[in-house]
Order: structure tokens, then sequence, then C-alpha cells
């Protein structure tokens, strides 16, 4: 009886998964499918852009900033045993552009407008006013959900372009003017090791790729709150909590597939 | 009740129930064109199910609801979405976008809808705001104004395609004896200035009666009596006694219904 019981709250758990995906993916068909009617009002995914890309501009080029400056710090000590601190450029460049810019960003932008993304959507529709735009007709996944979500999409990548720009910028601070690396071999081993294409493009890829996973994340976490404070809560939990293991999951595909010979 | 083409909204054998908890069961409803009908009952009764029936924001299991002569349930989504264009809803709570100031509020459906130039807009959505008396409200945000206030600026909102048909859900809650007084003046003018057909949903027995047409009594999914104000006062109904006098006891049970103390005490046994 009770493997039974047990058995019956596994299939229904794995029901519940399956169900939740299938919503997941039709909702976000439905963004799609609304976005094209946002090109004869791009006014409403510039006001996003202002509150989620202007927004987090100031932690991210902070975090920035220090991650360049620790990443040349341990760049410096490491490279150093091996009498190649002439290479401190290429490495920091490469670890931001490859990897810490687009992921640290995700994580960063997870946190700070994601969760704005879910609490904002999630209280909307506490207070009706989902509902009331329904009501007056109108369709609140192309005129909500949708301005946020390319607003998110294209907040991303350059907010991590930001990100690695100053993080380089934090590694030369160390490197150069503390440490006293060459900077002529800072800059040159940076410029001749870096492939626009390969670190470059790769790293804006993945970015544009969380930028998707994220947002998405965020806004279907909201819309699919009860509307209670509890259920809102929790949802926004739940867009930190699945956002971060999906940026750490796609991550490493993505860099499995991008840089694997 | 057969279809009449002088009904604006017909309601049918209507049946809905969340999952397996019933919340209406049969119901027959007119609501004729350019009149105010009253939709009463105590909490939990399914008022509000039966607008969100109509404004086709749920489905029922059985029956239909008619708008305009077209089965809302059956519509597709531009087709729900159009007839939409000719309802406006009033929200128990306002539903006021906290992020847009007044005047933007009671400017979004015009902004939605139409391809009105700005000035247009401008003088509409002032005229709209002048008639519930909050013109020189009109640059502050919902949070700046009384519960009240909000309800009113949510009332010019739903009126500002000057819609058909305008649903009420409880727009008298919460309200002072002058903002009820107020709001009941304004549903009653707004109906007879726009020709609209009202659906008022409330438990309020002085205001409805005083600004309603006819009254639909609804306890536990059904509608237990229905007539003009007039007839409903002197019902001799116990359900439409205890309410209208506002009785503690009568066919409404105080409690929920369950088990009793006694079992509930593990008293039933010594008794």
């Amino acid at each position: 009886m009770r493997i039974r019981n047990g058995l019956s709250r596994l299939g229904a758990t794995l029901r519940d998964f399956i169900e939740s995906i299938g919503y997941g993916a039709r909702t976000f068909l439905n963004v799609l499918s609304v976005s094209p009617g946002l090109l004869k009002r791009p006014r409403l995914i510039v006001e996003q852009l202002h509150f989620i890309g202007n927004y987090s501009m100031l932690i991210i080029t902070l975090s920035g900033l220090f991650v360049g400056m620790v990443l040349g710090l341990q760049g410096y000590y490491t490279l150093n045993k091996y009498g190649a601190e002439q290479s401190l450029g290429l490495l920091v460049a490469l670890g931001l552009s490859r990897e810490l810019g687009p992921v640290i960003t995700a994580l960063l932008f997870a946190g700070r407008a994601g969760t704005s993304l879910t609490a904002e959507i999630g209280l909307m529709k506490a207070g009706e006013q989902l509902s009331a735009m329904e009501m007056m007709a109108v369709n609140p996944i192309q005129r909500v959900l949708a301005p946020r979500f390319w607003a998110g999409v294209i907040s991303v990548p350059l907010l991590a372009s930001v990100f690695s720009a100053v993080g380089v910028f934090g590694g030369y601070l160390v490197g150069v003017q503390l440490i006293g690396v060459d900077n002529g071999a800072f800059w040159s081993q940076m410029q001749d090791g870096v492939d626009i294409w390969k670190d470059i493009y790769n790293g804006f890829a993945k970015s544009v790729v969380f930028g998707i996973a994220i947002t998405f994340i965020a806004l279907y976490q909201g819309y699919e709150a009860q509307p209670t404070p509890e259920d809102v809560a929790r949802a926004t939990t739940r867009t930190v909590v699945i956002s971060s293991l999906m940026i750490w999951w796609l991550d490493f595909m993505m860099t499995a597939l991008m840089f694997s010979k | 009740m057969s279809s009449d083409v002088s009904n604006l909204v017909e309601i049918r054998d209507l049946h809905f129930a969340y999952g397996k908890r019933a919340i209406l069961s049969g119901l027959q409803m007119d609501f004729p064109r350019g009149k105010v009908i009253a939709v009463m009952g105590g909490s939990g009764s399914g008022k509000t199910t039966v607008l969100r029936l109509i404004g086709g924001q749920l489905r029922p299991q059985r029956g239909h609801v008619k708008v305009h002569g077209q089965i809302v349930h059956q519509l597709n989504t531009s087709g729900l979405y159009l007839l939409r264009r000719k309802m406006g809803m009033l929200f128990q709570h306002g539903a006021l976008f906290t992020d847009l100031t007044v005047f933007e509020n009671v400017a979004f459906p015009l902004r939605e809808h139409t391809d009105l130039p700005e000035e247009l807009i401008r003088n509409l959505v002032l005229m709209k705001l002048h008639a519930v008396g909050l013109r020189n409200a009109a640059k502050l945000k919902p949070g700046e104004i009384s519960g009240g206030m909000a309800r009113r600026v949510a009332l010019a909102r739903s009126i500002a395609l000057d819609p058909e048909l305008i649903m009420y859900d409880e727009p008298f809650a919460g309200l002072d004896p002058i903002s009820m007084g107020v709001t009941a003046n304004l549903i009653r003018n707004l109906n007879t200035a726009l020709g609209s057909t009202t659906v008022l949903v409330s438990h309020d027995v002085k205001e409805c009666f005083a600004i309603a047409d006819y009254v639909y009594f609804l306890s536990q999914g059904k509608i237990v009596a229905h007539g003009t104000p007039d007839e409903m006062m002197v019902s001799t109904d116990p359900y439409v006694k205890q309410f209208v006098n506002a009785e503690a006891d009568g066919p409404v049970p105080f409690h929920y219904p369950g088990k009793s103390l006694a079992d509930d005490l593990g008293l039933g046994a010594q008794a």
C-alpha cells in the first residue's frame, strides 16, 4: 500500500512537472507570437530597458571592476610562478569575455532585475491589474510580458559587455598600475590572443541565451504565481533558484559546444 | 425564459465549479438593455463568478452566457476581445495601474484601442474625470488617493470607451457613507447618461435598492429570489428577509458546514 502511494505521488509530481514545462513552452511561444506588435510601439521596450537595464548598471559596473581586480591579482600570482606574468592581460580578457562576464552578469541580473520582474508581475496579478487589462480587451502578454522580455534580452548582453570592459580595466589597474606588469605586454598579449569571433562573439552569444532564459523565467514565475503574498514571495525565490541553475547548465552546454575542438 | 432581443445579457442553465466545488448551478438570468440589475447575496454566493463568466474570464461547465446574442465561451480570443471593448468593469479594489497617474489610468483604454490625437484624449479623459469629480486629481498616483477616490477613478476608466455594458464588482465595499452615496448616484447617472446596461454585484441592500431596476438574490450558487426592489422589500422569502433585515439567524447558517462542536470536542458519544 505504501509503495503504491509513493508511486502515485511520484507519478503526480512527474505529471505536474511535464504539465508545467508544456505550459511554460506555450507561454513562451505566446510571448514570441505577440512580439511583432511591439514594433509599432517601441516606446514600451525603451521604458523597460530603462527600468531593467539602466538600473542594473551600477551593480554590474562595480562587480565587473572588482572581479577584474581580483582576477588581476590571482592571475598574477599564478602566472608569476611560471614567469608568464606578461600574459596577465590575455588571461583577464579571456576569463572575462568567455566566462565570467556572461555568467556573473547573468547571475547578478537574475538577482537584481529578475526578482523585481517576478514581484512586479505577481503583484500586478494579485492587485487584479492583469485581469483588468484583459477586461479592457488588452492582452497582458503583449502589453506587459513581451516588452519586459525583449528589454531583458537586449539588456543582458549589453550589461555583460560593460562588465567585461570594466573588468579588463580592473585587471589593468591591479596588474599594471599596482603590481607593475609591463603596460605594453599587458595590452599587446591581449590584442594578440583574443579572437573576436571565438571569444568575444561566443561570450556575447552566451549572454543573449542567458538573457532569454532569465527574463522568461522571471516573467513566467510572476505570471503563474497565485495572487497571494506567500506565493509571490515563493515565486521570487524560485526565479533566483531556477535562473541560477539554468545559467550554470546552459553555460556548461554552450561552452562544450563553442570551445570544443 | 426564452431568448429576447431586448436583453443585452442572457444566462441560461449556467453551471460552474472550481474542481469538484460547485459555485453556480442552473442559473437563469436576464439583463435587459438600459437597466440597472443588481446581483445580491452573501460572501461566497458566486456573485463575482457571474461577472467573470459574463466577461469570458471563466468558462462554464454547462449552459451559456450570451452577450449581444453571442455565446461568450464559444468566442475565439479576437472575438472575445472585440466583445470586451463594449464592456467596462469596475473591480472590487479598483485594480488601477499603480505605476501610472490617475490621468494615464483613464487614458489607458483610449490609447490602447483608438488612434485619437493626444489633445482629444486629454479632453476626453478630463471629461470622464470631471464626471466622477476627480478632474483636479489627474496628476496624482493611485497611491496618493483614498480608496473611495481610487474606486471613482476606476469607474472613470471603465467608462472611457462608453461601453454598452458596465459591470461593478462590490463598488460600495469599504467606502464611508458619503463615498457610498456618491458612488451609487454616479452608477445610476452614468447608466442614464450613457444609455448602457449595468450589472451591479453587491451586498449593500440600501444602495442597491435605491438605484437598481431589478434584483437577483443568489445563495449557494442558485437564484433564490428575484424581482424589483419594492417587491424584495416586502418579500416573505426567508432568505430575502434575512438578508434585507440583516438577521443573524435564518436560512444562511452562521457556521461553516461540517462536524458539530460536540463531535469536535469528543462529546458526541457521551451525550
